[in-house]
């Protein structure tokens, strides 16, 4: 339960912990999106070493972002091997049936596990260094501009930061219901399909429950201090925009010249 | 059953950057069938140390000696119902494990999880819910329906009807109004009685003086003292290095001895303070 790294924060210092949280979640998006302009070897590298440096600049260890990989390892390898064996080519160098093994393929298959690297390694790298709340504030300070058209985003925004408070939460409950379910004879992970589903009634029947109760408390609670939502209401944390921000997008801007540049070398 | 602690530590999270200690290296022996008080502050270790005892957690490194069974960083996950079956447990706000449509078919589902027959796990739902302090109207009941007492009650039967050799309790009495937590301690006590092994975790110092025969201190993840409630909480070292609070008795006694009574002992529970104040006033 705790093994997953994969949105979840881990408490440090370094340059990249101290970036803006709606500048991080901007760059990581617009990082996503530049990783598809790469088309050879040399775009790809220079992608790769970006975010080797911006891992070596937030002082932590690699291992946690390798760590992240295994979640998605099976979706990474089913990919891979697709491109793999089912890349068209007229010069294969192994070939039966409908598969495929041709360099094209093998070049292509590499492309897909680098931009999957790199995706999975940045994506890692925003919620390793910004708590759920500050990405959750910084939608609602990007998601603003919508309140013209009368979307509700500070309603949106509360809900995300309430859900995002109750993971934590519903883990410990977890893991709390599954000891004292453990401690009362029930193995998990014994037995049969049916066996195995039917173990996990007595975890979900008290986990509904307390979370209906844990919701119903956190609504009482918001209620008698007073909670109303709308306009002007003043903020508890205040994001502030500093000249490294600035330093960073020009960064970006940097790296898609080069990216450009590269591609059509 | 004897429980050992043999260089027990535990860590969480072992090998990254947000491990944490829960034991350190603590060695411990509890007897059997006696009344065993564990203390510490909040996040010392105590919920750590006693989920070693029907191996919910593994040391890091260490052993467990529970009865003949071993407990080691590399024992196995299967096979551990007859340890559990042996080593009953009640949670911190246990009724939160409920979950079953009734009362009975609740109690009953530890017994038949350690295989009991369902005939079986009926008569002992039978028995349980009496020992709570329930009648048998309660057995048709949606758990769902009851009063949170009354819950707690149920969740309770629902770890003695497999009949442990040994209860360990975290905090059982914890929200419970003062009849209720009078009822509830008296029936560990009783249990106890009738040759079981009690592990009570407890923030309550009146509990340990009224109950406990043995008393364990923890603090940061180590032991810091094991002996009679009497000897420990007159340890003035675990007093002064506020590690320890006191019995209300105790601290009665330390306010009346500013004045002109004296204990040479700090009396722990009321009837022994009563005494003592009775002898000092009648006395010579």
């Amino acid at each position: 339960m705790n093994k997953l790294i994969l949105g979840r924060y881990l408490p440090g210092d370094s340059i990249i912990y101290r970036l803006d949280p709606r500048g991080k979640f901007l760059i990581t998006f617009y990082f996503i999106g530049i990783v598809f302009l790469a088309n050879n070897v040399a775009s790809y590298g220079f992608l790769l070493l970006f975010v080797l440096f911006s891992v070596y600049i937030s002082k932590i260890n690699l291992g946690f972002f390798i760590k992240g990989l295994r979640p998605m390892l099976w979706l990474i390898l089913f990919t891979v091997l697709l491109q793999l064996f089912f890349t068209p080519s007229n010069d294969p160098i192994w070939h039966w049936g409908i598969l495929t093994l041709s360099t094209d393929g093998m070049r292509i298959a590499a492309y897909i596990f680098i931009r999957f690297v790199l995706i999975i390694f940045i994506s890692t790298l925003l919620t390793l260094t910004t708590t759920p709340i500050e990405i959750s504030d910084s939608i609602e300070s990007i998601l603003k501009p919508l309140k013209v058209i009368k979307f509700p985003v500070t309603q949106v925004a509360l809900m995300l930061s309430i859900a995002l408070r109750f993971v934590p939460l519903l883990i410990d409950e977890t893991t709390k219901i599954m000891d004292a379910q453990r401690a009362r004879g029930v193995d998990f992970g014994e037995g049969g399909v049916m066996q195995r589903i039917k173990s996990f009634v007595p975890i979900l029947i008290p986990l509904f429950v307390s979370s209906f109760s844990i919701a119903y408390d956190l609504a009482i609670a918001m209620e008698s201090r007073g909670y109303k939502d709308g306009e002007g209401r003043s903020k508890y944390r205040v994001l502030s925009w500093a000249r490294r921000d600035n330093v960073a997008l020009g960064v970006m801007i940097l790296i898609t010249i080069i990216l450009l540049f590269i591609r059509s070398y | 059953m004897e429980i050992i602690f043999k260089n027990v530590t535990h860590s969480y999270e072992a090998n990254s950057p947000l491990e944490g200690i829960g034991l350190n290296d603590v060695s411990l022996a509890i007897h059997d069938k006696k009344f065993t008080a564990i203390v510490g502050k909040t996040g010392s270790g105590k919920s750590t140390l006693v989920r070693h005892i029907n191996a919910l957690i593994k040391p890091t490194s260490g052993t467990i000696k529970v009865g003949d069974r071993e407990i080691t960083p590399e024992t196995n996950n299967k096979n551990l119902k007859s340890l559990r079956k042996n080593v009953g447990m009640v949670f911190q706000f246990p009724e939160s494990q409920l979950f079953e449509d009734t009362v009975e078919k609740d109690i009953m589902f530890g017994p038949m999880n350690f295989g009991m027959s369902e005939s079986d796990a009926k008569e002992s739902a039978k028995k349980m819910i009496k020992l709570v302090g329930l009648g048998e109207e309660y057995l048709d009941k949606s758990p769902f329906d009851l009063s949170g007492g009354q819950m707690r009650r149920v969740a309770i039967a629902g770890v003695l009807a497999s009949n442990p050799e040994t209860i360990i309790l975290d905090e059982p009495t914890a929200g419970l109004d003062p009849v209720g937590r009078k009822e509830i301690m008296d029936l560990f006590k009783n249990l106890q009685k009738q040759g079981r092994t009690i592990i009570l975790i407890t923030h309550n110092m009146d509990d340990v003086a009224n109950y406990a025969e043995e008393m364990v201190v923890i603090h940061d993840a180590k032991v810091m003292a094991v002996g009679k409630p009497k000897d420990i909480f007159n340890d003035k070292e675990l007093l002064t290095n506020d590690i320890l609070t006191l019995p209300r008795s105790a601290v009665f006694a330390q306010k009346l001895s500013k004045r002109d009574f004296s204990f040479p002992q700090l009396p722990i529970t009321i009837s022994e303070l009563t005494a003592e104040i009775k002898q000092q006033v009648h006395g010579d």
